[in-house]
């Protein structure tokens, strides 16, 4: 994308680095301030933010804009679900592993023929592609519940150290909400990590000019496929984590209008940078909620909001905060 | 060793056919002026040998090994790089990473995903005195899409230069600069030029910096060589006079 | 023998409004590179406009062909949609990527689902009359919907009056000039705002049309324009994205497609239509009549 910027960083490393410690205790506390079902809120903030970052691998820093996302998160819930049903596991690890693998398939299979393309086309076709699982979850209702789903009741974490209690509610918004933390930071980490190393760099290349990419010596087309199966790993593990706490997963996860829920996810947050993507994740999470809770015409409201964020702050959030903060800052 | 032969290199748009049956030979060293009036086919020939575009029939050997059917990839790893007349640069990218982002590639180190690309010393300083060389160092924090015109061009050939080519094709590096800013620039080319044995093909229209500063100028016409030799056989040839102020006179 | 003439028409049938959605999909993209992820709702509010309008009108008892011709109000509506829109919503973004079109667009999708369930409600609507009217009709031993022959009827004629505009008149040529090149066009002083607009209103209208003809069928349902957009990149991707003759021939197979996935594999029919999809990119990457 021709607009895609991203620029000398604003804050030293020494800041960020306090900064994301000062946030991360911040959300520790969090479960011991705000009742279960605001903590249940936060929870779905940082499992969306993973899902939110892992496509913005894609679109900020590779250049390519995915409608199939949707795809790589019902896969990592379902394999969650279905590791349970047919082998009556339980070990929220194994849900991750078989999540995360699962989606790491679906990442090789779409990316093979998805990246070949770019732009609008690409976009299509990962929409198009990522359909042909959520027509399986639909028909095949024998295996995958159909239209009612899987359930997914609360898992074992760490083995059983952290076993369920009766009360439900209070595991999901402690033990489980700190499972969920961690991973998110580890998940947040590692993305960080790609995204900063020689690596990341050629996927900036990349999408800045592929051709150029192509004459220093980056080998464009495997990148992007890398690129697209990480994404695709990073989304699954965001969808097996979502399970247990919705308790349930239907083949509305599959279905591409929650594609475009991560999309707006990024845009809103502002693609352009590094945290925007998780910021755009927990306000579109109560903005969602919000809606919901205030009028039937929730997707009306959310849908003039997207608009005028194309239309007004393409930047989004975080992009133009970090934005004005320049401007003052050369200002001054 | 001749460093790069090319055999009867043919190329067809339609019906039009922009190389027709090229062959050339580079010797190692010294710089090639590459000129022609527009649609000659300069920068097709370019696009062969660099491998953006397939011949439709011919050779193309380089440092005695058939590239012809190479991808760019390889192309690139056998040690030819290239400008381009379009400036192509990584836009929303500093100058220092421009550069260092090549030196990445070209030590191939773009498959690390887990150290910061910061951390690395070694790539960073050879980034910083590719930069010097250029005279951009003080805009290595700079966005390439803030820079100048001038600027621009010069990262262009700077990012080719990264990759310590044998082979270096110049595609108008001077085009869109200023009269004041092209004698820098050439001058730094191919001051690193002959310091880095490296050899280079400078396709140009500005005729005074072609006569300046190659040791052979190539002259093409409608597909074709039309003339191939020194600067001064160059200027005596009435065809080439003919043909590149004909397109001129009709300009 | 009577199986296969009712498979076959049932294929034409689908394809037929495959291609009513799935022409303007590409016609719209042919000539401004639009994708509009709201097509399919434009294709749903040609169905409710339509369903809504013929309503009025069965209740105060007009005769069944004004009923008939009502259908197009569907289509007039969704027309009078796409003008509004392409100068507010999608001009203003040609300077910038062409991905920003896919985010507002996706925006417009969830403000017209919304709207329609606003406007008509949650429930189904449609308008019986019309099959109704048809009644059946026997054809070589089989015997068949006379509403769906329509249907068929109205996606040929639709593709040839749609190729006959582009290939056969003035505007269709400086439809094709703009498409091939946009800015050559512009200097020769071809007004592009007003190609695109109209452009897209055509595409539009197509859209408006297709929902508004399925309707007496499979009613207005929420819902239904997500769906379709699903099947209509299916048939893009197969034909080839901005090619009239590829959205024909990609109706005609995922027509076909569907009907056979029904009756012999109906929970794989998406994925073998995903599977031929793939196996046509593999052969041709733009597929079968898409330019590079």
């Amino acid at each position: 994308m021709n607009a895609i910027a991203a620029p000398a960083p604003l804050a030293s490393t020494g800041l960020r680095l306090w900064g994301s410690a000062a946030a991360v205790l911040v959300l520790a506390v969090l479960p011991w301030l705000l009742d279960p079902f605001q903590t249940l809120q936060v929870s779905y903030g940082l499992i969306f933010g993973i899902a939110a970052l892992a496509f913005n691998l894609l679109l900020g820093y590779t250049g390519l804009l995915s409608f199939g996302h949707a795809a790589f998160f019902g896969t990592g819930a379902y394999a969650a679900a279905l590791l349970l049903k047919y082998l009556g596991v339980q070990s929220m690890e194994l849900y991750l592993l078989g999540g995360v693998a699962a989606s790491l398939v679906i990442g090789v299979v779409m990316g093979a023929v998805c990246v070949r393309y770019t732009k609008i086309f690409f976009a299509i076709l990962a929409l198009a592609l990522s359909q042909v699982l959520w027509s399986l979850a639909l028909k095949f209702f024998w295996v995958s519940g159909g239209t009612d789903g899987l359930r997914v009741p609360t898992p074992m974490l760490l083995g059983g150290l952290l076993a369920p209690v009766a009360d439900k509610t209070a595991f999901l918004a402690f033990q489980y909400y700190y499972y969920v933390l961690v991973v998110f930071v580890v998940a947040v980490a590692a993305m960080w990590l790609i995204v900063r190393s020689p690596f990341g760099k050629a996927l900036q290349a990349i999408r800045d000019n592929e051709v150029r990419a192509e004459f220093v010596g980056v080998r464009v087309r495997r990148y992007r496929f890398i690129a697209f199966v990480a994404s695709a790993g990073f989304t699954g593990l965001a969808g097996t984590l979502w399970v247990p706490l919705n308790g349930l997963t239907t083949p509305d996860i599959l279905y591409w209008p929650f594609s475009g829920k991560i999309v707006f996810m990024a845009v809103l947050g502002g693609f352009k940078t590094f945290l925007g993507p998780i910021v755009g994740a927990f306000v579109y999470n109560y903005l969602e909620t919000f809606a919901v809770g205030y009028t039937i015409y929730w997707q009306l409201l959310l849908g003039v909001i997207l608009v005028v964020l194309v239309l007004a702050i393409p930047d989004g959030l975080v992009g133009t905060a970090i934005k004005l903060v320049r401007r003052s800052r050369k200002a001054a | 060793m001749t460093l790069l032969a090319v055999q009867r290199l043919t190329k067809a748009f339609g019906d039009n056919v922009a190389v027709d049956g090229v062959s050339l030979a580079i010797e190692p060293g010294g710089v090639v002026g590459l000129i022609g009036s527009n649609g000659a086919g300069k920068t097709t020939l370019v696009n062969l040998i660099s491998g953006l575009f397939r011949a439709d029939s011919g050779s193309v050997t380089f440092d005695g090994r058939d590239i012809t059917h190479l991808s760019v990839n390889e192309r690139i790893r056998a040690g030819i790089a290239r400008s381009f007349q379009l400036v192509n640069l990584f836009d929303q990218m500093s100058v220092l990473d421009n550069v260092a982002l090549t030196v990445f590639s070209r030590e191939r180190k773009t498959g690390d995903m887990l150290r910061p690309a910061e951390g690395d010393t070694a790539v960073r300083d050879e980034a910083l005195a590719v930069l010097r060389q250029f005279g951009m160092h003080a805009k290595a924090d700079t966005l390439a899409s803030e820079l100048a015109q001038g600027e621009r061009k010069l990262l262009d050939v700077a990012v080719a230069c990264a990759l310590r080519p044998r082979l270096l094709f110049l595609d108008e590096p001077t085009s869109g600069v200023s009269t004041r800013e092209k004698a820098p620039i050439m001058d730094i080319v191919t001051a690193i030029v002959r310091s880095g044995a490296i050899t280079a093909v400078i396709i140009e229209h500005d005729m005074d910096v072609v006569f300046r500063y190659s040791d052979r100028i190539v002259a093409m016409h409608q597909g074709r060589i039309l003339a191939d030799g020194t600067p001064a056989a160059i200027r005596a040839n009435d065809e080439v006079a003919m043909t590149l102020l004909g397109e001129h006179v009709h300009q | 023998m009577e199986l296969l003439i009712v498979q076959t028409l049932n294929a034409l049938y689908y394809a037929s409004i495959l291609f009513l959605i799935a022409c303007g999909l590409t016609l719209v993209y042919g000539v401004m590179r639009i994708v509009n992820m709201a097509h399919g709702n434009f294709y749903a509010v040609g169905a409710y406009v339509a369903a809504w309008t013929i309503g009025l009108a069965a209740a105060a008892k007009f005769p069944t062909a004004i009923l008939f011709f009502l259908l197009l109000s569907g289509a007039g509506v969704v027309a009078l949609l796409g003008v509004v829109l392409e100068p507010t919503l999608l001009r203003p973004l040609y300077k910038r990527a062409e991905e920003y079109q896919l985010l507002i667009t996706f925006g417009l999708l969830l403000i017209l689902e919304d709207l329609m369930r606003l406007i008509w409600g949650p429930h189904p609507l449609t308008a019986s009359e019309l099959p109704d009217a048809f009644g059946s009709f026997r054809l070589l031993g089989a015997v068949y919907p006379g509403y769906n022959l329509f249907v068929i009827a109205v996606g040929a004629v639709a593709a040839v009056v749609l190729w006959a505009f582009i290939y056969r008149t003035r505007f269709g040529v400086i439809l094709r000039a703009t498409s091939q090149d946009m800015r050559m066009a512009a200097a020769l002083g071809i007004d592009v705002k007003r190609v695109y607009v109209l452009a897209f209103a055509i595409g539009s209208f197509m859209a408006g049309l297709g929902g508004a003809v399925v309707m007496p069928i499979s009613g207005a349902v929420l819902g239904m324009g997500v769906d379709a957009l699903i099947l209509a990149f299916v048939v893009v991707v197969i034909g080839g994205l901005g090619s009239l003759e590829g959205a024909l021939v990609g109706s005609l197979i995922v027509g076909a497609v569907r009907t056979l996935g029904i009756t012999y594999f109906a929970e794989i029919e998406l994925a073998v239509l995903y599977l031929i999809a793939a196996i046509v990119l593999f052969i041709r990457p733009t597929g079968l009549f898409g330019r590079a």
